[in-house]
């Protein structure tokens, strides 16, 4: 799945600077994420995995560096919003569904108000991304009546229902026991394996290690060290080391 | 001291209690109505990021709700008249009373809005939705289903405080009553079918907004956990 080098990247972010007030949070942040590649943002808590991921979707607005996305320059206070958020899906931790709406609603909506979409074919669509997560006996259910695992598989149908270009996940199983955990991880997994661009923040480091194309690993703002998978087993840093010694390295 | 009550007396009166209570039903109808967009617009303006907007909205919204219901009737009675222009008493009740209800529904559908948590906005501005896509596809149901009962209760509530529009003769049924006790002597009688009559209007309003929430909120339905 891989693109030649010199293709452009799907995300690059080059000495991103963000403050929160006189919080220092991202302090020179640069990485790129090609097309069809997998990224793990990993680090400790408050590290600013987080934000770095909130800067790619505008959803923090950075105080210096350049941010592109699918060629949209997301540092410019003239971008494209809407162009640049139906070429971006966002996943978080708390799913985020919307409650009032049943599964098939909830993913038709944005197609349909968006892009314009015929009712009809936005149906088969929902149809579609829900059988891809293995849910598509839930089409009428509402999303308080699904587990938490198959909430956020259902949130993730709704991002692709939207044929993004790069997907972004933030800790999205934090919030689930370890068996269904695994059930999103596996429709993850399938989704690098369909060619996903993808950035994820995850506390699951044998996950990383398993799918991830490269791992950066954040301390302080900084982007401390990166690398393929294989720096989890062999770290250069003693931060990292650290990082990866104390339990966090689970299978 | 001997209680002698005579309702046959009064309650041949009936059809004029009949007009002036479909008369108050109409007034409030009218007024929820327009109250309930009046109040969601100003709601959604306090929230504008435009200061001239918010601090519009805010300043309609405490005006009303720090003078008596019956100055704004005559404010608007007299306003309107002074500038020339005549309607009828019930289209002015309407006015009065809409643009009164309309600043207690923005207060109560700011709190329905504040409710929504952030998340939700978010995975909205996620998906591309716009702002006012947000607020219609997101905000706006949910928003209303958590201050239902707080939302019905104050139009109940106006519906009970139009019979001060018996002060500019619309022919509600406060007004109806006023004049059928001067004219049969039996105004405690005539009060005691008006109060009856406005539980009566009350409950039908409270049976109609159940109906409605059934038709709103049909996950609550499906739910089995009606409002
Ligand atoms: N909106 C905000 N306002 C103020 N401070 C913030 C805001 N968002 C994040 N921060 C702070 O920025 C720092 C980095 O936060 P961030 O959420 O990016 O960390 P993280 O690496 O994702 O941590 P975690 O693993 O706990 O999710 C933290 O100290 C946090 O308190
Ligand atoms: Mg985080």
């Amino acid at each position: 799945m891989q693109q030649p080098p010199s293709s452009e990247p799907i995300v690059s972010l080059r000495d991103v600077q963000k403050s929160f007030g006189p919080l220092l949070v991202l302090d020179g942040v640069s990485f790129a994420v090609e097309r069809g590649e997998v990224l793990a943002l990993i680090g400790r808590s408050g590290s600013g995995k987080s934000t770095a991921l909130r800067c790619i979707d505008r959803f923090e607005k950075v105080d210096g560096g350049e941010i592109v996305v699918c060629g949209h320059r997301v540092d410019r206070p003239d971008v494209d919003l809407r162009a640049l958020r139906q070429d971006v899906g966002i996943v978080f931790q708390s799913y985020n569904l919307f409650p009032h709406l049943t599964i098939e609603q909830n993913i038709t909506l944005a197609p349909c108000a968006v892009k314009g979409l015929a009712a009809s074919q936005a149906k088969d669509l929902a149809r579609k991304v829900l059988a891809q997560v293995g849910l598509e006996e839930k089409l009428h259910a509402y999303p308080e009546q699904l587990s938490g695992g198959q909430q956020q598989r259902a949130a993730i149908a709704r991002s692709l229902a939207m044929q993004p270009k790069v997907m972004l996940f933030d800790e999205v199983t934090s919030a689930l026991d370890p068996e269904l955990t695994a059930e999103v991880l596996k429709v993850i997994e399938q989704l690098a394996a369909d060619g996903m661009t993808m950035v994820m923040v995850t506390h699951e480091m044998g996950f990383a290690k398993g799918i991830a194309d490269r791992i950066v690993f954040m301390h302080r703002g900084k982007v401390h060290e990166t690398g393929p998978a294989s720096i989890l087993t062999t770290p250069t840093t003693p931060e990292l080391t650290q990082f990866v010694g104390t339990g966090n390295l689970k299978s | 001291m001997s209680l002698q009550l005579d309702f046959p007396a009064v309650l041949e009166r009936w059809p004029h209690f009949l007009a002036g209570a479909a008369l108050t039903l109409e007034l409030a109808a009218f007024s929820t109505v327009c109250g309930a967009v009046l109040g969601t617009l100003a709601a959604v303006g306090r929230g504008a990021h435009n200061s001239l907007i918010a601090g519009a909205c805010k300043i309609y919204v405490e005006a009303i709700r720090n003078t008596p219901l019956l100055v704004q009737i005559f404010l608007v009675y007299f306003g309107l008249a002074s500038l020339g222009l005549k309607f009828s008493a019930f289209t002015v009740a309407v006015a009065a009373l809409t643009i009164n209800v309309g600043a207690y529904t923005a207060e109560i559908m700011r709190a329905g809005f504040e409710a929504i948590p952030r998340g939700q906005i978010e995975a909205a501005e996620g998906l591309a939705l716009s702002r006012l896509q947000i607020y219609w596809h997101i905000i706006l149901l949910p928003a209303i289903e958590r201050v239902y009962p707080a939302l019905t209760s104050q139009f109940v509530l106006l519906m009970l405080a139009s019979s001060v529009c018996s002060q500019i003769s619309a022919e509600e049924l406060t007004a109806v009553a006023n004049y059928i006790q001067s004219d049969t002597y039996r105004a405690f009688e005539t009060y005691i079918i008006v109060a009856v009559l406005y539980i009566i209007l009350s409950l039908v309003m409270r049976a109609g907004f159940w109906g409605l929430g059934l038709v709103l909120f049909p996950r609550r339905r499906r739910l089995g956990t009606p409002l």
